[in-house]
């Protein structure tokens, strides 16, 4: 995936407020609230949808469309490789592309806690935004609430997004099949790593970036160059999860080696020490896709040619199964299961 | 890794598996003591490389597991209706107490202010920071996590931070090998002992074991390779009919231990009986706070009751036989619960509580039922 700069934008200058902090008239739907959409939002998103200050905007696609939508929260919100406001826009970026859709346009909701410092806000919004342009798609839409101080936590941000699909019928569960090879596009957990330690205070050496990033351009690259039968982001749960989740969806068992699956020393090193297993730590900015065997090394060259340089191809789907299970090869030949978690996981004790 | 790629390396883990092969000429029982070696065993699949002859038994070394239920109840009544901030290890938050109310999640999840921590110094220093609360620290775990909570203890002694206390639930590993041995139906030939727990107390409760009870042990390490020479060893020991206490974890385990440790875990605990969940009392098998200390012990503090002796020995529910897995005389796929009634989001037993405990690492790697 190529990096993810986030361009610094020029950091708002027109004064959007009086205040430094949100106040419940930012929410309010009076002046307050209007300068700070006009100054803030529409500033820093641009665009002639937002501009027109509409209830809502008019999208024309050419052809069916892919529509999906997820709610943002992260502690901290500014964590080593980004923050919540990239993290919103990349995040429905990926799930548009896992479609098997290029983004068009983006809707954007915030929920703001009384009390945020507006200038953290206006850094967020920056950084969405920037990100946002990098992806080349438009907030044409968006929506302020402001709660009381204790009833939110900072900011929430939900998007929402449009994308056109590449490719009739997409990818999708429903049409992955036995046989088909599964290949990681790159290094796994350092989202989940980078975090915990941010929230949680290690410092580790040297500090470890997340891969939060847009991953559209690789996957839609091996959408159009090879016969994508399915895409998923390892978000939560981590890639374990989702392989656990597309094996019951397809019917079929799957079998990875996890030799194979990459993951950075630094990941793997903090993971031993926190009794963490890597292969159930999210991912924000990879992906793994699911392509007949006979077309794996063409996906892992597009892959590569894409920027992501440690793609893998890490196994693959056995024969339809009545207890469709995840099956990890050790390195040292012995077999287990990946099942989904009970909750999340949890460092352990000893 | 540095210490850890070395003992994963598959062409070492080959050899060493041979080894055992060639070593073994009749059927043998050994139990790995300690969760987090059961826990690498499954996640390696390291008994795929064992020969048929060796059976591996899982212990009860999984300090999770075998905190008794009403511990877990106290703490969190003190967190709902005493209004203190609970601190604990994180796999704690999701242990089911006896009176099946509910984790210390969904406690957090109803209001009470319930903290995962690192450490019990971590909590002592949210103490510092909240003078106004009283913070206590669900402690549990073996001879490894004990000396932090008594560093803990010592140092709100100290500092005079009175809002701080521990509700300890502390146990000893040594009675516990104890007790399975003096079993009368007990299976389990010779130990791999729980390396990092020497690595604290040393090694001296040992020889009187090998000696009462002929049993080789064998203290070992939690890698693959560290596994494997600490069966090759203990089967070499059975085999020769000598039964003697090795050390394989040499890397980390010194005869006379830790003796900073040593000597904090003996000015801050003494030796009791202590009820184990799923074992039921163990002879000298807990620690607990000395009365000098008792204005930082959560029991004395808060007026706690909750040894009831006989409830802790809960095996489990319905036909759950917690208590036969912990003493390995049972493996837990054997169990007629393991899957149907009893699963890591529903456990009826202690083993199935914890990720660490057998039962939950058997149905996390291995399958799903018998």
């Amino acid at each position: 995936m190529p990096d993810t700069d986030i361009e610094e934008g020029p950091s708002c200058p027109l004064p959007f407020s009086d205040y430094e902090r949100v106040v419940l008239a930012h929410g309010g739907g009076g002046r307050v609230m209007q300068r700070l959409i006009r100054d803030l939002f529409v500033a820093a998103f641009g665009g002639a949808a937002l501009e027109r200050g509409h209830d809502g905007a008019v999208l024309r696609p050419r052809g069916p469309i892919a529509v999906t939508t997820d709610a943002f929260t992260v502690s901290p919100r500014t964590f080593p490789g980004g923050d919540l406001g990239s993290l919103a826009v990349h995040g429905t970026v990926n799930d548009l592309a896992m479609c098997g859709a290029r983004p068009l346009a983006l809707t954007a909701s915030f929920i703001l806690e009384e009390g945020l410092e507006l200038r953290e806000l206006a850094t967020l919004v920056e950084h969405m935004a920037a990100a946002a342009r990098s992806c080349g798609v438009e907030v044409v839409t968006g929506d302020t609430k402001v709660v009381e101080r204790g009833k939110g936590d900072g900011v929430f941000i939900t998007t929402t997004g449009v994308g056109e699909l590449l490719v009739d019928p997409p990818p999708g569960p429903e049409r992955l099949a036995p046989g088909d090879a599964i290949v990681v596009s790159g290094p796994i957990g350092e989202h989940g790593v980078a975090v915990l330690a941010a929230r949680e205070g290690l410092s580790l050496e040297p500090p470890l970036v997340s891969d939060a990033g847009p991953v559209h351009a690789a996957a839609l690259a091996l959408v159009e160059a090879c016969e994508v039968h399915c895409l998923r982001d390892p978000t939560r749960g981590g890639l374990a999860s989702v392989l656990a989740e597309l094996a019951t969806a397809s019917g079929s068992s799957m079998h990875i080696r996890e030799a194979d699956v990459p993951v950075r020393p630094a990941v793997a090193d903090t993971c031993e020490l926190l009794g963490l297993d890597p292969l159930y730590v999210a991912c924000e900015g990879r992906f793994v896709a699911f392509v007949p065997a006979a077309q794996v090394d063409d996906a892992l060259a597009c892959l590569r040619r894409s920027g992501c340089e440690q793609a893998a191809h890490i196994g693959a789907l056995g024969p339809a199964s009545a207890d469709p299970l995840v099956f990890a090869e050790s390195a040292l030949g012995g077999r287990r299961i990946l099942d989904l978690l009970s909750s999340e996981q949890l460092p352990r004790i000893c | 890794m540095k210490w850890v790629e070395e003992f994963r390396d598959p062409a070492a883990i080959r050899a060493a598996s041979a080894a055992i092969a060639e070593a073994i000429t009749q059927p043998w029982t050994i139990m790995e003591v300690c969760g987090g070696q059961t826990h690498a065993i499954v996640r390696w699949s390291l008994h795929e490389l064992l020969p048929p002859e060796l059976e591996l038994v899982h212990g009860p070394g999984c300090p999770v597991c075998v905190t008794p239920g009403e511990v877990l109840d106290a703490a969190r009544d003190l967190a709902v209706e005493g209004g203190v901030i609970l601190a604990t290890y994180a796999d704690m938050l999701r242990v089911p107490g006896q009176r099946r109310t509910g984790d210390l999640l969904a406690a957090r999840a109803a209001g009470a202010d319930v903290r995962a921590v690192a450490s019990p110094l971590d909590a002592l220093r949210l103490a510092q920071a909240h003078p106004e609360r009283e913070v206590v620290m669900l402690a549990v775990g073996f001879e490894t996590t004990a000396p932090a909570s008594a560093a803990a203890i010592e140092a709100a002694a100290r500092g005079g931070v009175a809002n701080f206390s521990v509700l300890a639930s502390h146990v000893r590993v040594a009675p516990a090998m104890a007790m399975i041995l003096a079993g009368e139906d007990n299976r389990v030939q010779g130990f791999l002992a729980a390396g990092h727990v020497c690595a604290v107390v040393g090694t001296e409760d040992y020889p009187p074991l090998v000696e009462r009870y002929g049993a080789p042990i064998v203290v070992t390490g939690f890698e693959p390779l560290d596994l494997l020479a600490g069966v090759l060893r203990c089967v070499r020991a059975l085999e020769a009919g000598r039964p003697r206490l090795e050390v394989q974890y040499r890397r980390a385990v010194r005869p006379e231990g830790n003796p900073v440790a040593r000597a904090a875990l003996e000015r801050v605990f003494e030796v009791v009986d202590a009820p184990w969940r799923g074992l039921g009392e163990v002879p000298q098998g807990g620690l607990a706070i000395r009365p000098e200390f008792a204005a930082h012990d959560a029991l004395r503090r808060f007026e706690l009751r909750p040894d009831e002796r006989g409830v802790a020995a809960e095996g489990g529910q319905g036909s759950c036989r917690a208590a036969d897995v912990l003493r390995g005389r049972l493996k837990p796929l054997a169990c007629p619960e393991f899957g149907r009634g009893c699963t890591p989001e529903r456990p009826l037993g202690a083993p199935m509580v914890s990720s660490e405990g057998a039962c939950a690492a058997y149905y996390r790697h291995r399958a799903r039922h018998a």
